[in-house]
């Protein structure tokens, strides 16, 4: 009997068997629900609707308005107010409320919420990111969190495992960002759904836990169900500095059986800008001949939005403005990352450089507020989609990259490599 | 279980949760409401289109993006009564799963079924017949557990059982 993967193993611990195989049917055990505000109402509405005036447990539910907070108008001014009343009724303590705010992938493990070998879901596609601190994480549905919250576990097909294996040493001006967008690239928007993406090699260990987090957040965009990766030393330091709560670290079997093997050698990686309108559209910058003048740089989200991101879009911005006729909006991903780059003078560079730095908000990410794209405006983003209509107009363009080559585009007013200014 | 409707084509991969309900309208979550604006990014003739018991037909990774149901609610609101594709995104089947509303995975069905077509959906017997071609394409049959959430009128009236 052949051994089993790290998430075949997570996922069989929690429906209490021994050995689990892909395309069975489980039914897991889930210990954290993360619920924010777009799709926590309608959960809430099946549960009234239902009768069930409960929840299985207030301490394994976390809830984090994030997308459109601060209340970008009535309508989410009501649906947080809505989720902070039926928080406050069934006792939910951990309500990341405005003065504690953030983008609710980036919280989560910063608050210490996470700890390697759990299982989490959330209402949101990007829940993948919590992989990288080696647990299970997918994202759902409403009704899934309707379900899970009443009886603390989901059903789930066992995913089949792809391994992606990167060795080598990146070069100056190379991210994690520009790591996962090749292999987007390379796999196609579809080319690992369903499935658990597992990711390993000396290049993934050399990168800090918090750039492990870019990747996994993006393994959706793959159409995978999970993105993860085996926790080292890195991860339980940065666990332990979190929080006290027990975990035990699981990895994959040597035997264990993958659906595929992708090898890649990230000494050859360059920066990668992913055009409209896919992430899987990605180009190396050297291969842009053509100048693409950019409207708009955004700096921010749940895959790129988090210190080490400020920290190099700072270092580059130093001493230089914003292109004149293009606009930068930065936005830290948490309360506590704002207060860092500000304790670090990160935020002073920022507006010296005639950049803005917003409150924390998942805001224009997703298109829902504060920088918008007018009709034929463009954007290069540090964000997870470039989908028709994503950050504004459907007529409006959005170019994915690293927070580097962000800032460098901003300086330039068009899509520019980050290179020349790490020298 | 048979249903007749008519045909909505688009010769597209990846449609997206975004061209399905964009984003700026998720202050909402009533399905009246969002079935105002299902499809605008992608189509903005499919609402005047669109009759009650319709399907959707496209190709591969249909809703791929978001976890959002809204773009379930958005559809089944403007009167889609299922998807037919060659594969979906993950979150979008699970999605409609949970919501007994029917997503069924047929090989190149876009490129086997124009747009006006009428078709009946045998959803037990996995059979899709083209009655404007006189046609007959067989598709994966639901999961069992799917049909026994369907039964049992979705995920929460299912664990609610139980």
């Amino acid at each position: 009997m052949s051994g089993m993967t790290i998430t075949e193993k997570i996922l069989a611990r929690h429906c209490g068997k021994e050995k689990i195989v892909p395309g069975e049917l489980i039914n897991a055990k889930i210990d954290i629900i993360m619920c924010h505000d777009i799709t926590t109402t309608p959960a809430i509405d099946m549960l009234e609707k239902a009768g069930i005036d409960r929840v299985f447990d207030p301490s394994k539910i976390v809830v984090i308005p994030d997308h459109f907070v601060p209340n970008k108008d009535i309508q989410s001014a009501e649906m947080v107010n809505r989720i902070r009343k039926w928080a406050k009724k069934h006792g939910i303590n951990n309500f990341y409320d405005i003065g504690r705010h953030g983008v609710c992938h980036a919280i989560l493990p910063e608050q210490g919420h996470i700890v390697p070998g759990m299982t989490i879901i959330a209402g949101d596609s990007h829940t993948c990111t919590h992989g990288a601190l080696g647990a299970f994480a997918t994202g759902v549905g409403s009704t899934d969190i309707a379900a899970a919250l009443a009886a603390g576990e989901l059903w789930f097909k066992v995913p089949e495992t792809i391994k992606f294996q990167v060795d080598g040493k990146l070069a100056s001006g190379v991210y994690s960002k520009d790591i996962i967008l090749a292999i987007i690239r390379d796999t196609g928007v579809d080319g690992a759904l369903y499935k658990a993406m597992e990711f390993t090699g000396s290049t993934i260990s050399d990168l800090s836990v918090e750039a492990r987090m870019t990747i996994t957040n993006m393994a959706i965009e793959a159409g995978g169900k999970s993105g993860i990766i085996e926790p080292d030393k890195k991860t339980e330091e940065y666990v332990k500095a979190r929080t006290d709560k027990e975990y035990s670290v699981v990895r994959s079997d040597k035997d264990a059986g993958y659906l595929d093997i992708k090898k890649y050698d990230a000494s050859k990686f360059e920066p990668i800008v992913a055009f409209p309108n896919l992430p899987s559209n990605g180009k190396n910058i050297n291969e842009i001949k053509e100048d693409i003048r950019i409207d708009q740089a955004y700096l921010g989200s749940c895959t790129n939005g988090r210190i080490e991101d400020l920290r190099i879009a700072a270092l580059i911005m130093k001493g230089n403005k914003v292109k004149k006729g293009t606009r930068m909006i930065v936005v830290p991903a948490t309360t506590d990352i704002w207060k860092q780059a500000n304790k670090e003078g990160l935020l002073d560079i920022f507006m010296e450089a005639e950049a803005t730095v917003s409150t924390p908000t998942c805001g224009a990410c997703l298109g829902g507020h504060m920088g918008i794209l007018a009709k034929g405006e463009r954007c290069i983003s540090s964000t997870n989609r470039n989908f028709v209509g994503r950050m504004g107009h459907p007529e409006s363009e959005v170019y994915l990259a690293s927070p580097a080559t962000v800032a460098a585009s901003a300086i330039e007013g068009k899509i520019a490599d980050p290179r020349g200014y790490l020298k | 279980m048979k249903i007749k409707g008519f045909a909505h084509v688009y010769q597209r991969d990846d449609i997206n949760t975004d061209e399905i309900i964009p984003a700026r309208y998720l202050n909402m979550d009533k399905e009246k409401d969002l079935a105002l604006h299902a499809m605008e990014d992608l189509d903005k003739e499919f609402l005047k289109r669109v009759k009650r018991g319709d399907f959707v037909i496209a190709k591969d990774n249909f809703g791929c993006g978001s976890s959002r149901e809204h773009a379930i609610w958005a559809l089944r609101g403007s009167g889609i009564r299922a998807v037919i594709a060659n594969s979906f995104a993950r979150i979008f089947y699970r999605n409609a799963i949970n919501n007994g509303f029917l997503a069924i995975e047929c090989k190149d069905i876009a490129d086997k079924v124009s747009k006006g077509d009428e078709l009946e959906i045998d959803v037990s017997n996995g059979m899709i017949k083209n009655l404007s071609k006189n046609e007959e394409y067989s598709f994966t049959p639901l999961p069992e557990f799917a049909i026994e959430l369907m039964d049992a009128g979705g995920l929460i009236n299912y664990i609610k059982k139980k």
